[in-house]
């Protein structure tokens, strides 16, 4: 199981239909099948596969390049810290180390609850904020180890309510109206000039 | 409105007062609104535009020297001259995966003024008759993905976006996209591989640009988000107001992320050319110098791909040429300050080690190369490096970038700085940036790579006519 469900089929057409080919839906597609089960199975990758013309393998081929994709289960709160640069240079290695005593698991690992995954990642451009984490790509900056103690608390008693649970990104779609749609072009189509830029010839040679 | 003061509501920014181009919206808390957009000027630029004809609009930007902020510093409006007549359709891609290390100026232009960005993509796909216009968000940046969207969903109900716009015959989508975490993505020919569905990988260039050949194997001009910002400005002022502000060969303002062991950490947007390293590290206005009690020891300029610099490069400006020639670069407007509680080695791994981690493997002096730079680094630092281990990681490093690297000049001991750029045996510049942090750190402080190395070298002993090594 775990197809698209009947709404999420029609979300993943209508962003089929922004490209001008389909197989550039993939990346979108797969974080919306992220967002309905929280990870990629098997079955969601041959649904995306039958909905973009692609084959199975392919979009595992793209899928498996990206690290946000999850290909097994993972905690419903993602904590991604930073340990990059800027973040290790005020105590980016503190956190990472106290989060995993806090949680009891190393970087990589998803508590028992399956509540919590814990991830060691690059810079999450927020570098002056230092440092800076991430809980299922929300942000919090200039994190304490207090402060971290009291995230965890808080999504434990469902307070921390900015955070969805892993796989929604945006909380709004993008959506062009049928009736203000320019229309996407496709690669081999509309060969000829477009209409402003052509009226702007002739008119500079005349 | 405050002035010399942090935003609460975009965490980072500081509202200096010198003049501004792109984060003048900041200040309001509802910035991002269509609403408070329109009452501030928004999609005046483009009205502006619309009247006048795509040339005029082109070579406005071009008088501008609106210099590409995305890396590479390449000039918009001669960048713009590159597509080639006639073959249609041209694509626009607005590249908004902001990730290189240190980096922080897009994901705020996006979160707090995401109609600037959309107004200025609109007038460039006007300018060059572009068809399409994808607006690529780094994936890891939700609330940016959500602003976007938004101003989207509120400019196509608005008619500035989409068909006839404004009532014209100028007519184009534009499609948000979102990555999925990789650095490599923000390079462009990865950008426009991810684009198409594919796993981010660069392709060779030369011969083909994307101007030529992009997107779907179409012309496509891809541009940095703060690149964008900046364009309706220009339409509402002009190039020349705008060479006004900052140095002839650098004019404008720019954004810049100071970050590390300063007192204001924070993003700052100031005149490019004529401001200095020294002003913006130490102005009142700006980060009001080093943490207590403790001094420079050095700072990555321009983002983690960036040569260092030490303290007696704090009076260069911001300004392209001369850093290139002082041997490193101002990439990304990305400022990392170091006080000398650092150690060098454990910095310089740090950097390498994300290079490790994001090559896209598909070139092997990257692939290979830097994966044995993290290794030696990593047993260096741990006290299980050997005296040869120096020489074998500048030896790793030449395999990637051959020849002299860019590195800055060492007054005491009477070096001169290699200017910038780097060669490369690889695909993309990734591989060869991961040698700054190395050589930068070498050429500066041996001392204390070789106070950290405790084992000695394997001797080769001879048994019989062969040669051993234990
Ligand atoms: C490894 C690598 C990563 C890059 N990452 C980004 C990025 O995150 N954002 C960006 O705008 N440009 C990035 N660039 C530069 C782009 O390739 C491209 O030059 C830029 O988007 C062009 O826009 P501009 O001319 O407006 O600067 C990167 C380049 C390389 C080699
Ligand atoms: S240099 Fe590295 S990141 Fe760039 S194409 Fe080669 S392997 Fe990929
Ligand atoms: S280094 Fe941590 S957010 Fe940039």
């Amino acid at each position: 199981m775990s197809r698209f469900s009947t709404d999420n089929e029609l979300v993943a057409k209508e962003i089929i239909s922004r490209y001008p080919l389909p197989k550039s839906a993939l990346i979108p597609l797969l974080h919306l099948t992220q967002e309905q089960n929280g990870w990629v199975t098997d079955d969601a990758m041959l649904h995306i596969a039958e909905l973009t013309g692609t084959t199975p393998a392919e979009v595992r081929g793209t899928g498996t390049f990206y690290e946000m994709f999850k290909f097994h289960p993972v905690g419903r709160y993602v904590i991604n810290i930073c340990s990059n640069l800027a973040c290790q240079l005020l105590g980016a290695e503190d956190l990472l180390e106290h989060a995993e005593r806090k949680l009891g698991v190393k970087v990589g690992g998803t508590t028992a609850d399956g509540l919590f995954t814990l991830e060691d990642v690059e810079c999450v451009a927020a570098c002056t904020e230092a440092p800076a984490l991430q809980v299922n790509y929300r942000y919090r900056l200039r994190v304490s180890v207090d402060d971290f103690d009291q995230l965890i608390d808080d999504i434990r008693s469902g307070s921390a309510s900015d955070i969805p649970e892993h796989g929604t990104l945006s909380l709004v779609r993008q959506r062009i109206p049928a009736d203000r749609g320019a229309g996407i072009v496709a690669p081999d189509d509309a060969r000829e000039i477009p209409v402003w830029m052509a009226r702007n010839e002739v008119a500079e040679q005349s | 409105m405050p002035t010399h003061a942090y935003v609460p509501h975009a965490p980072g920014y500081v509202d200096n007062d010198g003049p501004k181009i792109v984060t003048r919206r900041f200040p309001f808390e509802d910035s991002y609104t269509l609403q408070r957009f329109e009452a501030t000027g928004g999609y005046d630029g483009l009205r502006s535009a619309l009247g006048r004809t795509p040339a005029e609009v082109h070579s406005e930007v071009r008088d501008a020297t609106l210099l590409g902020r995305g890396g590479a510093g390449f000039p918009a409006g001669i960048k713009w001259g590159f597509l080639p007549p006639g073959k249609y359709p041209y694509y626009l891609v607005v590249n908004g995966d902001e990730s290189e290390p240190g980096t922080y100026k897009d994901r705020l232009l996006m979160e707090r003024d995401p109609h600037q960005v959309i107004e200025g993509s609109l007038i460039t796909c006007y300018a060059l008759g572009l068809s399409q216009c994808f607006l690529y968000v780094r994936g890891e940046m939700a609330l940016a993905q959500e602003r976007i969207a938004q101003a989207l969903n509120d400019a196509y109900a608005a008619g500035y976006v989409g068909r006839n716009i404004l009532g014209s015959d100028f007519s184009v989508d534009i499609t948000m996209s979102w990555g999925a975490g990789a650095y490599i993505v923000g390079e462009e020919t990865a950008l426009i591989e991810s684009l198409e569905g594919n796993r981010g990988r660069p392709r060779l260039k030369p011969p083909f640009f994307p101007a030529a050949i992009g997107l779907y194997g179409q012309p496509t001009i891809v541009n940095n988000i703060e690149t964008m910002a900046n364009v309706p400005w220009l339409m509402t002022n002009s190039a020349e107001q705008y060479k006004t502000y900052g140095s002839e060969s650098s004019p404008g303002t720019r954004m810049f992320a100071v970050s590390g062991h300063v007192r204001r950490p924070g993003v700052y947007e100031v005149e490019q050319g004529i401001t200095t390293f020294r002003d913006l590290l130490y102005g009142d206005n700006f980060c009001q110098g080093i943490r207590e009690g403790h001094e420079l020891k050095m700072f990555v300029p321009g983002g983690g791909s960036a040569p260092w610099f030490f303290p007696e490069h704090l009076d260069l400006p911001l300004e392209a040429r001369p850093v290139g020639a002082a041997g490193s670069m101002l990439g990304s407007g990305a400022i990392m300050v170091m006080d000398e509680t650092t150690d060098a080695v454990k910095a310089a791994l740090r950097l390498v080690r994300f290079y490790a981690r994001e090559s896209c493997g598909k070139c092997t002096p990257c692939r290979e190369g830097t994966t044995w730079e993290e290794r030696i680094l990593q047993r260096i630092f741990d006290g299980e490096g050997r005296p040869s281990d120096i020489d074998l990681l500048l030896d790793v490093a030449d395999n990637i970038s051959p020849g002299p690297y860019p590195v800055a000049s060492h007054p005491d001991e009477d070096l001169e700085a290699v200017p910038f750029p780097p060669r490369q045996t690889t695909i993309c510049p990734l591989g060869p940036s991961s040698v700054a942090p190395i050589t930068s750190t070498i050429r500066r402080f041996r001392h204390e790579y070789e106070a950290k190395i405790t084992k000695r070298d394997s001797i080769p002993v001879s048994a019989g006519s062969v040669e051993v090594e234990l």
